[in-house]
C-alpha cells in the first residue's frame, strides 16, 4: 500500500500545526470521503491528522439564541438534536436526506461541508479532470453530465458539491468558523465554497491548514419556518438531482422573510438570491413562485443531459413553497 | 413418469439448512478459502477502449516490497482457445477499456494494487465505437440467438395485416446496459501443485469452470478441481468463467505451490463480468375492431463486443406470448468496442417482455379494452411458431386471480388522477409474465445408503444463494421416502458427479430429475431399506415429452406508482406477482426467488442503466453509489402467490423454474402503471424523473 502517518491530535492548535508543517498532510475527520479518495488513488497524503478527538463535537446555544455546531459533530447527532429538529428542521432534514445511517454516523460537521464533487470523472483517475488533475481537461463538459451544474459552472469544471447540510446551512445564514496557527477567522457559509472558475481543483476558500471548527447558526425570528426536499432517482442513497432548502416567514398576507438554496445545481450550495429579490414583500402564490424561481433560473446553462434540471429546480422551489405557506397559514 | 415415492418433503417450508451459517458469518466463501501463505492478484487493465498496448513500464511497481510477480500481455504463457474473452493476456490489442493487460501479485492485497497503480501502461489508441443506433450500417444478423434459438422467424404476412387491421401501433422501446451485480464479487482462489490445477470460485457452475479451463491450460479436466461451496448470487454473471477466472489460473502458474487469490473488485465488474446488452426494440402490433390481435412483429437491435459475441435473444418470448396469424421476429447485432455482453437474470424475456408487454398495454388502450382481458382474449391455445400443446398453459387464471387479489378492477379511469395533498399520483399497471422450462440432459447424482436409514446424496452443483442445497435435499429426502434430516447432500464440487450449470432456471429440473433417477434406482435395486454401502447413479436425459409439447412458466404482475406532479419521482408502493410455476419444491426458497426477481424488475424500472462514455468508452457510473440498484426504501410491499399447477411433463417433480421468471414483467407493469398515472408512456428504461418532468 501506499504508506502514510497518522497522527491522532489532542488540540485545536497541535492539529492545525501539524498540517501546516506537512506539505502533504490533511485533516481527517469521518473519512467516509477522504478513505474513498485513498483507495481510489485519488489523492495520496502522507499525513493523517485525526481531528475526530478534538473538543468539536458539542452542540451549544448562542447567547443571542443561535446555534454553535462543533466541527466534529456526527451528521447523525446533529440531525437528532432537538434544537436542530426544533428549529432548524431545514437542517435536520437535510441531514437524514443525506448518504446512510451508516455514513451519517460517521461524517461530521466540518467534514460534510469539506466533501469533494461525486463527479464519476473525478472518481476514476484514468479519465482527464482538471479538480483532480489541473489542466488535463473535463471530460463530463461533452461526456455524461446528467447529474452536473447548471448554474455557475465554466467549461473546465461542470461538477456539483455534493452536500445536503451544506445547502441548509447556506439557506439559514449560517456561519463557519476556521481556525489557523495564525488567526481565526469566519466565512458565511454561502462563501466557503467556490465557483470552479479556471481553478476548479479548489472547492473552498479555505488556505491550507485552515481548521472548521465550528457553523454558527444565527436564530430565526418567531413565526418562521423552513424546509428541505430533496429529489433523486431513488428513495434513499442517492445524490440530489436538484434540493432545495426554504426559509420563510409570512406576515400581514405577505412574505416578510424568505431565503432559498438550491442543491445539486452548481458547484456549490447555490443561494437564490434573485428568487429571494422578487418574492419578499409579495403575496405567497404559485404564480408568484414560478416567476421567482424562473428569474434565478434565467442564468443556468445546460449541458447535453441535464436541461430537466432547470424545470425541475423550478417546480421544486414552487412545491417546496406552496408546502411551506400552507403549513404557515395553518 | 415415474412418481415420487413421497414424504412429504417437497413443498413443505423448509428453511434454508445453510441459513444459520451464512448468517453467523460459517459459511466461507471463495474468497475465505487457502488463506495461509496466499499471494494476491491486483489486475492491470486497459486505459483505452480501442488500440494497443505499446509499452509498460514496471520498473516502480518492481520496487514495492512484497511483489512476486508481473504478468504482462503478450510475454505469458500461450492458452489454447479461440475465445478472446478467455484468451486472457494473449495479445496487446485492446477491445474494450478495462481489458486486462497484466496482473501483479504480491503478499498483500494493498501491496498488489498499489504497485498495479505504478505500473505505465502506454497505448497506441483510436477513437471507439460504443454508440448503439437502430440505424448503424453495420447492423448484422448473428447465426443464433441465446442460446441456440433461431436468429429470425417469419409466419404470414405482416404488411398485409397491419394494412388490414382496424388498430395499428408501430412503437420503439429502448432498454439500457444493465450490469448484474450480485452482492459477493466475482472471486477466485486459483492453487498449482504439481501440474494440478485447483480453484476456489464464486461461480455457479464448478463443472463448467472446469469444462472451461481444462482445455485452456492443457489438461485433462481430472486434473482440475473447482469448488465453490457458498456463492454470494451470480444473476448468470458467474455463469459462464470470464477472463477474471482465467486469469487468476494463469497467474497462479507463475507462483506454483502458491495460493493466488483475487477479488475483482465493484469497479472492475463493470466491464469483466458481463453485462446484459442494451436493446432497441420495435414492435408493431395489428388488432381487429373486437381487440383481437392479427399481427405482430419484434425487430430487436442489441450491441456486442468485438472479441466475442453475445446475442440476446430479446424476441424470443414473442414467438409465444400471443396469438396472431402473421408474426415476425429479428435480431441484429453492432460489434462495437465494449465489454463482453452476457447472461444476466432473464436474458432475452426481461427486456423483450419489457417491450411487448408495453406494447400490449398501449394496443389494449388503442382497442378501449382492459388490458388483462385484452391478453386474455389474446391467448393462444396452442404454441404459435410451433403448433404444439403447452404442457400446461395457466396465464389466464394468474391474470384473473391476480386482478382480484389487487383490486384491479376498482381502479380509476385511465391517466390523470388528481394528485393527492402531498402532490403524488396514483396509477396501476399490469403485465405477463414468462419463461421457459429448460432441461439440459446430462446431470449426473450418486445416492449412497450409509445405513441406519441414512444417505448421502452427490452431485456437482452449486447453490448460488437461490436454496438448491435445501431444495435438493427435500427431492432426495421425498424420492427416497425419508426425512430431509436423513439427507447428507454433497454439492459444489468436481469431485462430485457432473452436474450442469446454475442457469436458465434450469437447475432443479436437471439436478433434481438426476437425484430422482438415483434414488428411483437404489430402491429399484435395494429395496426401501438397503444395506450400508449399496449406492445407484441417476442421469438426467433430455425430456422425452419436449417434442411433443411446448413448456413454459407463466405469471401476472401488478404494480401501483404514485408519481409525484411536480418532480416526476415515482415510488411503487405495491406490488403482486402470481405465478404458474408447476409444483412449488420449497415455498419459503421459492417466494424468496420470486421476492427478489419482481425486486430486480423494479430496479430495472426505475433505477439500473449503465452509460457508456462515447469518447473513453467507459462506464461511467461504476459503482454501487452511481449505477442505481432499489434500496429498501423504494421497495413497497410485494405479495408474492402462485397457482396450484400441475404439470405431468416437465420434469418427475412437476416444477418449472422459478429463478428468472419473476423478473420478467416487471417493468412493463410499472411503465403501464405510469402511464396510467400521468398519461406519459415511457418506452426508455429506467423511469427516472427527467422523462417525466414538464
Amino acid at each position: 500500500m501506499i504508506p502514510f502517518e497518522y497522527r491522532r491530535a489532542e488540540d485545536t492548535d497541535s492539529a492545525v500545526a501539524a498540517v501546516e508543517e506537512a506539505p502533504r498532510a490533511v485533516f481527517l475527520a469521518g473519512g467516509t470521503n477522504l478513505v474513498d479518495h485513498l483507495k481510489l488513488g485519488i489523492t495520496a497524503p502522507e499525513e493523517l491528522v485525526d481531528v475526530t478527538a478534538l473538543p468539536l463535537d458539542t452542540i451549544e446555544s448562542t447567547p443571542d439564541g443561535g446555534l454553535r455546531i462543533g466541527a466534529t459533530v456526527r451528521n447523525s447527532d446533529l440531525a437528532a438534536s432537538p434544537p436542530v429538529r426544533e428549529r432548524y428542521r431545514a437542517l435536520s432534514l437535510a441531514l437524514l436526506s443525506g448518504a446512510s445511517a451508516q455514513l451519517r454516523n460517521r461524517a461530521t460537521t466540518g467534514g460534510n461541508l469539506l466533501q469533494r464533487t461525486r463527479c464519476p470523472y473525478f472518481q476514476e483517475v484514468t479519465t482527464p479532470c482538471n479538480k483532480r488533475s489541473p489542466g488535463t481537461g473535463c471530460s463530463a463538459l461533452h461526456g455524461h453530465n446528467k447529474n452536473h451544474a447548471v448554474l455557475g459552472a465554466s467549461d473546465s469544471c461542470v461538477a456539483t458539491h455534493p452536500s445536503d447540510m451544506a445547502v441548509a446551512m447556506a439557506a439559514l445564514d449560517g456561519t463557519v468558523h476556521v481556525r489557523s496557527s495564525r488567526d481565526e477567522r469566519t466565512i458565511p457559509v454561502t462563501e466557503l465554497h467556490r465557483l470552479p472558475g479556471e481553478q476548479p481543483h479548489r472547492d473552498t476558500v479555505l488556505e491550507r491548514g485552515e481548521l472548521i471548527t465550528a457553523v454558527d447558526l444565527p436564530p430565526l425570528p418567531e413565526g418562521t419556518y423552513t424546509a428541505y426536499r430533496k429529489v433523486r432517482e431513488r428513495a434513499s442513497y442517492a445524490f440530489a438531482l436538484v434540493s432545495v432548502a426554504a426559509v420563510l416567514r409570512v406576515a400581514n398576507g405577505v412574505i416578510d422573510d424568505v431565503r432559498l438554496a438550491f442543491g445539486g445545481l452548481a458547484h456549490k450550495p447555490w443561494r437564490a438570491g434573485t428568487a429571494e429579490e422578487r418574492l419578499r414583500g409579495a403575496i405567497p402564490e404559485e404564480a408568484t413562485f414560478r416567476e421567482a424561481a424562473e428569474a434565478e433560473l434565467s442564468v443556468a446553462r445546460p449541458l447535453a443531459d441535464n436541461a430537466f434540471k432547470i424545470p425541475l429546480a423550478r417546480n421544486t422551489l414552487g412545491a417546496v413553497l406552496r408546502d411551506l405557506t400552507t403549513e404557515v397559514l395553518r | 413418469m415415474t412418481q415420487d415415492v413421497g414424504s412429504g418433503a417437497v413443498g413443505s417450508p423448509v428453511e434454508r439448512l445453510d441459513g444459520q451459517a451464512k448468517v453467523t458469518g460459517n459459511a466461507p466463501y471463495a474468497f475465505e478459502q487457502l488463506t495461509e501463505g496466499a499471494v494476491y492478484l491486483h489486475p492491470l487493465r486497459a486505459p483505452v477502449a480501442r488500440g494497443r498496448v505499446t509499452e509498460m513500464d514496471t520498473s516502480a511497481a518492481e520496487a514495492v516490497g512484497g511483489v512476486r510477480a508481473i504478468l504482462l500481455a503478450g510475454q505469458v504463457e500461450q492458452l489454447d482457445t479461440r475465445d478472446r474473452e478467455l484468451a486472457v493476456l494473449q495479445s496487446r490489442e485492446v477491445a474494450f477499456r478495462g481489458q486486462y493487460v497484466g496482473a501483479v501479485l504480491a503478499t498483500t492485497p494493498e501491496n498488489a494494487r498499489h504497485a498495479a497503480s505504478l505500473v505505465r501502461v502506454s497505448c497506441a489508441a483510436s477513437p471507439p465505437d460504443v454508440a448503439l443506433e437502430g440505424d448503424r450500417a453495420d447492423l448484422y444478423a448473428p447465426e443464433v440467438v441465446n442460446p441456440r434459438f433461431g436468429t429470425d422467424t417469419e409466419q404470414g404476412d405482416t404488411d398485409s395485416a397491419f394494412e388490414e387491421a382496424a388498430y395499428f401501433i408501430d412503437r420503439t422501446y429502448r432498454t439500457p446496459m444493465e450490469h448484474n451485480n450480485p452482492m459477493e464479487p466475482h472471486a477466485t482462489v486459483a492453487h498449482w501443485d504439481g501440474g494440478e490445477l485447483s480453484l476456489y470460485d464464486s461461480t455457479q457452475g464448478a463443472h463448467s469452470v472446469r469444462a472451461t479451463l481444462a482445455p485452456l491450460f492443457g489438461l485433462p479436466t481430472d486434473r482440475v478441481r473447482v469448488q465453490a461451496p457458498h456463492v454470494g448470487g451470480g444473476f448468470g454473471s458467474k455463469g459462464l468463467p470470464h477472463a477474471n477466472v482465467v486469469l487468476a489460473a494463469l497467474a497462479a502458474r507463475s507462483v506454483p505451490g502458491t495460493p493466488v487469490k483475487f477479488a475483482v473488485t465493484r469497479q472492475q465488474i463493470f466491464t469483466v463480468a458481463g453485462h446484459r446488452t442494451p436493446t432497441i426494440q420495435r414492435i408493431r402490433l395489428g388488432a381487429t375492431r373486437s381487440g383481437e390481435l392479427t399481427a405482430i412483429t419484434h425487430d430487436v437491435v442489441e450491441h456486442t463486443s468485438r472479441i466475442k459475441e453475445f446475442a440476446e435473444q430479446t424476441a424470443v418470448p414473442t414467438r409465444n406470448m400471443y396469438r396472431a396469424a402473421n408474426r415476425r421476429t429479428t435480431h441484429r447485432l453492432a460489434a462495437l468496442d465494449v465489454p463482453v455482453p452476457s447472461w444476466m437474470r432473464a436474458p432475452g424475456e426481461c427486456p423483450g417482455m419489457f417491450a411487448l408487454e408495453s406494447a400490449v398495454d398501449e394496443m389494449a388502450r388503442e382497442c378501449g379494452q382492459d388490458p388483462v382481458e385484452f391478453r386474455i382474449r389474446n391467448e393462444p391455445s396452442e404454441d404459435p411458431e410451433t403448433g404444439l400443446p403447452f404442457s400446461s398453459h395457466n396465464l389466464a387464471t394468474c391474470l384473473r386471480r391476480g386482478a382480484e387479489g389487487f383490486g384491479w378492477y376498482d381502479r380509476n379511469a385511465p391517466a390523470r388522477s388528481s394528485p393527492d395533498a402531498a402532490g403524488w399520483i396514483p396509477g396501476v399497471g399490469v403485465a405477463a409474465s414468462t419463461y421457459p422450462v429448460f432441461r439440459s440432459p446430462g446431470s449426473r447424482a450418486l445416492v449412497l445408503a450409509e445405513g441406519s436409514g441414512r444417505y448421502r446424496v452427490s452431485i456437482g452443483a452449486v447453490d448460488i444463494g437461490t436454496g438448491a442445497r435445501t431444495a435438493l435435499t427435500q427431492i432426495a429426502a421425498d424420492a427416497l421416502g425419508t426425512e430431509v434430516s436423513a439427507i447428507d447432500l454433497r454439492i459444489a464440487d468436481t469431485a462430485l458427479p457432473y452436474a450442469n450449470v446454475a442457469g436458465g432456471s434450469s437447475g432443479t429440473t436437471c439436478w433434481g430429475t438426476a437425484i430422482h433417477e438415483a434414488a428411483g434406482k437404489l430402491r429399484a435395486e435395494h429395496g426401501s431399506a438397503p444395506l450400508p454401502g449399496a449406492s445407484a447413479e441417476g442421469e438426467t436425459t433430455s425430456n422425452p415429452e419436449s417434442g411433443r409439447f411446448a413448456m413454459h412458466a407463466y405469471g401476472a404482475q401488478f404494480a401501483e406508482v404514485r408519481v409525484h406532479a411536480d418532480t416526476g419521482e415515482v415510488r411503487v408502493p405495491r406490488m403482486l406477482g402470481v405465478f404458474a410455476v408447476g409444483r412449488v419444491i420449497n415455498p419459503r426458497t421459492a417466494r424468496s426467488q420470486f421476492l427478489g426477481g419482481m425486486t430486480m424488475g423494479l430496479s430495472m424500472a426505475l433505477h439500473e442503466e449503465a452509460v457508456l462514455d462515447h469518447e473513453l468508452g467507459h462506464v461511467v457510473n461504476q459503482d454501487l453509489a452511481e449505477y442505481h440498484i432499489a434500496t429498501n426504501a423504494d421497495v413497497g410491499a410485494i405479495e408474492i402467490t402462485w397457482l396450484d399447477e400441475q404439470d405431468p411433463h416437465v420434469n418427475p417433480m412437476g416444477s418449472k423454474g422459478i429463478g428468472e421468471i419473476g423478473i420478467v414483467g416487471t417493468a412493463a407493469a410499472v411503465a403501464n402503471a405510469v402511464q396510467h398515472a400521468t398519461g406519459v408512456r415511457v418506452r426508455q428504461l429506467p423511469i427516472t424523473p427527467d422523462k417525466l418532468i414538464s
